[in-house]
């Protein structure tokens, strides 16, 4: 019997790796498998070789330099060592660092490590789109601002922020700028430099390359921006990150990243329209149905979609057999909080917890999206027959005026 | 996270769902939870005033797979039952029969808050 075909609509919490990708990578496992740091045997040279060529490959992907390019673990890392390692190579000149609410929590969470450790840090509030305000950004940088961490494309939302004047402002006011590119890197055109952005951080999990490797880019001319090392050891990396080369996981984010250059158009196009037709149908067929998110500065494979009424999770439960998405909804962690991305935004906790998180992908098929269409739609309907607040706003009842049991 | 068979058979066929007559003296009606915690359980249970029996019990439910099992689980074990024993019905033994993991404990809570609400609700209106 054959099996029964899975849909993966969560390419934003990971993508599969291109098999193009898996193929470049296979012979640096056995043949080339060498230590890119041997510099004293044709291992190490054939292991280096497809290094420097990966290196070529990413930076290239962002408009970089490849000795901008340092090898990390992931973004995480490459993030933590961003913030920590710009925070002590320039802490004399000021503590104090900008970031938005909605960042990803190896931004927000590195932030409150660097509070213990004397940053002060503004958190922006962003409006109901989920942009930022600039307004609100310059009004926020004082004398003491040496780092702006703004994120390119949001993770849950899709929501791109203006980067291009967020590296104006940075420029004006002598701060340097770091963004997390992590889903927007492959995805849409990035030019760190016509951006201002002096460190970027993303990974080849998100772009059809492997897990366990990501980058650092680290400005070299203009100012030259230098980071302390996080991790102590042989110096790899330009003295940034130490440890042994992941040879043929950076093999593969080289590949993945002259890959996405490749297709970035054609894959942009058709998800774009892929995405617009599974949210249209929701629209069209759902009552209470409602986008979350700036539509127009977005990610083309993004939606964030709130049914109303219905529980996330529970609704995620009709359908995840064969369909694999995520929710805003955080029922199953112990605090019981939706989102705060999507109530950073200034949903209400019930909108965030009704929400689903669609992100398309190189491998999504009109018949995937014409299969979510049908299967979710019957999820929403089966959960709101089961739902007492939805029969209550059916029966006209303004739901802010019940008297609820929180618990 | 694999849910029990159980579970899943509540979830996809739930018992007892729907909406029982509020107005009725005999009915008793428990609504517990909030939508902002993203759950909310709306238990109705209709009395035998002579013997003081469950006759009929029915829900609805906010919130995600747990917290619908539980409630389906709820009308079953009700049904039937002296309002008596109804009240004594315990929380765990929700947890065991569904196999509910450690984070979905407080949906069971819930059912068990409804059940009481909804007796308490019945005993109100009747004077009891």
């Amino acid at each position: 019997m054959e099996a029964k075909k899975l849909i993966y609509l969560d390419n934003n919490a990971t993508t599969p790796c291109d098999p193009r990708v898996v193929e470049a990578m296979l012979p640096y496992f056995t043949t080339h498998f060498g230590n890119a740091a041997s510099r004293n045997h044709p291992f190490g040279w054939a292991a280096e070789e497809g290094v420097d060529y990966a290196r070529e490959q990413v930076a290239k992907l962002i408009g970089a330099d490849s000795k901008e390019i340092i090898f990390t673990s992931g973004a995480t890392e490459a993030i933590n060592l961003a913030l920590k390692g710009a925070f002590e190579m320039y802490r004399k000149k000021g503590n104090h660092i900008i970031t938005a609410k909605t960042e990803h929590k190896a931004v927000l969470d590195t932030c409150k490590k660097l509070e213990t450790m004397g940053a002060e840090v503004t958190y922006l509030d962003v409006k109901a789109d989920g942009l930022i305000d600039l307004a609100q950004l310059e009004a926020a940088f004082t004398k003491k601002t040496i780092l702006v961490s703004i994120m390119w494309a949001n993770n849950e939302t899709g929501v791109i922020q203006p980067i291009e004047e967020i590296g104006k402002l940075c420029a004006k006011h002598g701060a340097l700028f770091m963004s997390d590119i992590t889903q927007a890197a492959g995805k849409v055109p990035v030019d760190v430099k016509k951006m201002g952005i002096h460190l970027a951080a993303f990974t080849a999990h998100k772009m059809y390359g492997p897990k366990g490797v990501g980058t650092l880019f680290v400005n070299r001319v203009k100012p030259r921006v230098k980071v302390t090392a996080q991790m102590d050891g042989g110096g790899h990396e330009r003295g940034m990150r130490s440890g042994t080369m992941n040879v043929p996981a950076i093999v593969g984010f080289g590949r993945a990243a002259e890959l996405a250059m490749l297709e970035m158009q054609r894959d942009t196009e058709r998800l774009t329209k892929l995405r617009d037709k599974l949210q249209a149908a929701f629209c069209a067929i759902l009552e209470e149905v409602v986008v979350n998110g700036n539509q127009e500065h977005r990610m083309p494979h993004v939606t964030n979609i709130s049914f109303k009424h219905v529980e996330g999770e529970g609704l995620m439960m009709t359908f995840n057999q064969k369909i694999a998405l995520s929710s805003g909804s955080a029922c199953t962690s112990a605090s019981l909080e939706p989102s705060y991305v999507l109530v950073a935004l200034g949903l209400g906790d019930d909108l965030a917890h009704s929400s689903l998180r669609f992100s398309l992908g190189r491998f999504t098929t009109e018949e995937d999206i014409d299969q979510t269409i049908a299967a979710v739609s019957a999820g929403v309907n089966h959960m709101r027959d089961l739902s007492p607040i939805w029969e209550m706003y059916k029966e006209g009842i303004d739901l802010n005026n019940v008297q609820w049991s929180e618990h | 996270m694999a849910y029990s068979e159980k579970l899943m058979d509540h979830f996809h066929n739930p018992r007892n769902v729907g909406t029982l007559d509020k107005s009725k003296k005999t009915v008793g009606t428990g609504l517990v939870g909030a939508p902002e915690c993203g759950d909310v359980m709306r238990l109705q249970i209709e009395v035998d005033d002579v013997t003081q029996t469950i006759v009929d019990a029915k829900f609805k439910t906010f919130g995600c797979g747990s917290a619908i099992a539980s409630s389906s689980l709820a009308t079953e074990w009700l049904k039937g039952k002296n309002i008596n024993e109804a009240m004594g019905i315990d929380n765990m033994a929700i947890v065991e029969e569904l196999a509910l993991p450690p984070v979905k404990i407080h949906c069971s809570v819930l059912a068990e808050d409804a059940i009481k609400a909804a007796i308490k609700d019945y005993q109100k209106k009747n004077n009891i």
